[in-house]
């Protein structure tokens, strides 16, 4: 059965609801699936929970999904980079869970590795321990922490081949291999898709068990903080 | 004379030690690269998913894919090494980290370190403050003494929401370098020219 699919919306298809958590990769802009958001946009799949460590810019990324209205609830540790997400937080038309960003990404890796739930010394005495289960360690503090277990993870990588083995580059990396581990289907847009046996098996970042559909994308690659140094 | 924010920069940078694997927070800390003493090699991480965080890039260097946790693209170095987000917090929580160098608006004298909101202003998120604070071998703080009000930024109690608790080791003001010990601060050295009567004056926590 072949993992790869024509386009994003065909990749998409049939695993969309509304009310759905949606796990994405991504940390800024650098490494977003920006294909598969577009066409969550163009699903028009509402009262989503998007668990992503950021909720993009505005007229890109998850934002674009901010815009249309179809998040009701984000799981994220840094929001700051976006009008349209403060409007909607501000006047309460959208929730906002905010996570250590180190918590949300073990949050993610549990709940792809079957773990419901870690102890973490992060947020211990902080806002984030509240309600939260406390049980000490050899005389120290730590917070119960759940995985998160989501209908759907989208994902950006370099490179994966037919079986989907994939390949990130540099910190796109990033929260991409823990929000496909935690999906209960996990499609990916890749730059390329490359013939099985390419890729060297020593160095595949994320096997393709963790991978059911893929498809190639085109991509902006839009930078936030264009940052220089003279020559 | 008190410190300015490239000599405090430069002060904090004689804290790091050889083979150290360090993280820098945004703002004050990111200056401390530019001071790295004469025969001390640090890794400096990005906790975006990074070791061996190299320069800003000129400008046909500069690479999409490559930015470090304050979204600035940068570029590698020879012994550069990526992961992803889990990993990077794992080395984090699990204290391979030896030291991190942030900014703070408030540090109490029992180590309370509060730097990611402000009630009633926008909050943005902590990011992975939370994580570096509560999982690093030791957090060196670089911050003003006091506030645009002359108001003490070194407390009895943080006001704002708490980073973490306990969780300062050492503060580099420009007035000085404070250590958090049993019962307050200690006074570890003072800028040139700054007196303890100034420092008295500028600081709420207890000093021991």
């Amino acid at each position: 059965m072949s993992k790869i699919y024509n386009s994003a919306a065909e990749a998409l298809d049939g695993l969309l609801f509304d009310g759905m958590l949606i796990a994405a990769g991504g940390f800024g802009l650098c490494g977003i699936p920006e294909n598969l958001i577009a066409a969550v946009r163009d699903a028009g799949t509402k009262d989503l929970t998007v668990a992503s460590n950021n909720a993009g810019v505005d007229g890109f990324g998850l934002g674009v999904l901010l815009e249309s209205r179809q998040v009701k609830k984000m799981m994220s540790s840094y929001v700051g980079e976006n009008d349209e997400f403060m409007r909607q937080y501000l006047s309460g038309e959208l929730e906002l869970e905010f996570n250590p960003q180190g918590t949300l990404a073990e949050r993610m890796r549990s709940g792809g590795c079957g773990i419901p739930g870690f102890y973490t010394k992060t947020g211990v005495g902080t806002v984030i321990a509240e309600g939260k289960e406390v049980k000490q360690f050899n005389g120290e503090d730590y917070i119960l922490e759940e995985g998160i277990f989501a209908d759907l993870s989208i994902v950006k990588a370099w490179k994966a081949d037919e079986t989907g083995n994939l390949v990130f580059r540099k910190t796109a990396r990033n929260f991409n291999p823990p929000a496909a581990m935690c999906g209960k289907v996990c499609v990916v847009e890749v730059e390329e898709i490359v013939p099985t046996g390419s890729l060297d098996p020593d160095l595949i970042h994320l096997p393709g068990i963790y991978v059911n559909r893929i498809i190639q994308g085109e991509f902006e690659n839009r930078i936030e903080q264009r940052t220089v140094r003279e020559a | 004379m008190a410190w300015d924010r490239n000599q405090m920069a430069e002060r904090a940078a004689q804290e790091l030690q050889d083979g150290w694997y360090v993280n820098l927070g945004i703002g004050i800390p990111t200056l401390v690269s530019n001071y790295i003493p004469e025969g001390i090699h640090v890794t400096l991480q990005s906790e975006n998913g990074m070791l061996g965080m190299g320069p800003f890039p000129t400008e046909d260097e500069i690479d999409a894919d490559l930015i470090n946790a304050g979204k600035q693209t940068i570029t590698e170095l020879p012994q550069t090494a990526y992961f992803d987000s889990a990993t990077s917090f794992g080395m984090i929580r699990g204290g391979k980290i030896a030291m991190a160098i942030l900014g703070a608006m408030e540090v109490a004298e029992n180590g309370d370190l509060a730097n990611w909101m402000i009630p009633g202003k926008l909050v943005k998120g902590m990011g992975g403050a939370m994580d570096l604070v509560a999982g690093v071998g030791r957090v060196v703080v670089i911050m003003d003494h006091a506030n645009k009000r002359g108001e003490s930024k070194l407390l009895k109690e943080c006001t704002l929401p708490l980073t973490g608790r306990s969780v300062v080791d050492r503060i580099i003001t420009n007035l000085g370098v404070f250590d958090v010990v049993e019962g307050g601060l200690s006074i570890v050295e003072m800028a040139p020219g700054v007196t303890r009567e100034e420092i008295d004056s500028l600081t709420e926590a207890t000093i021991v």
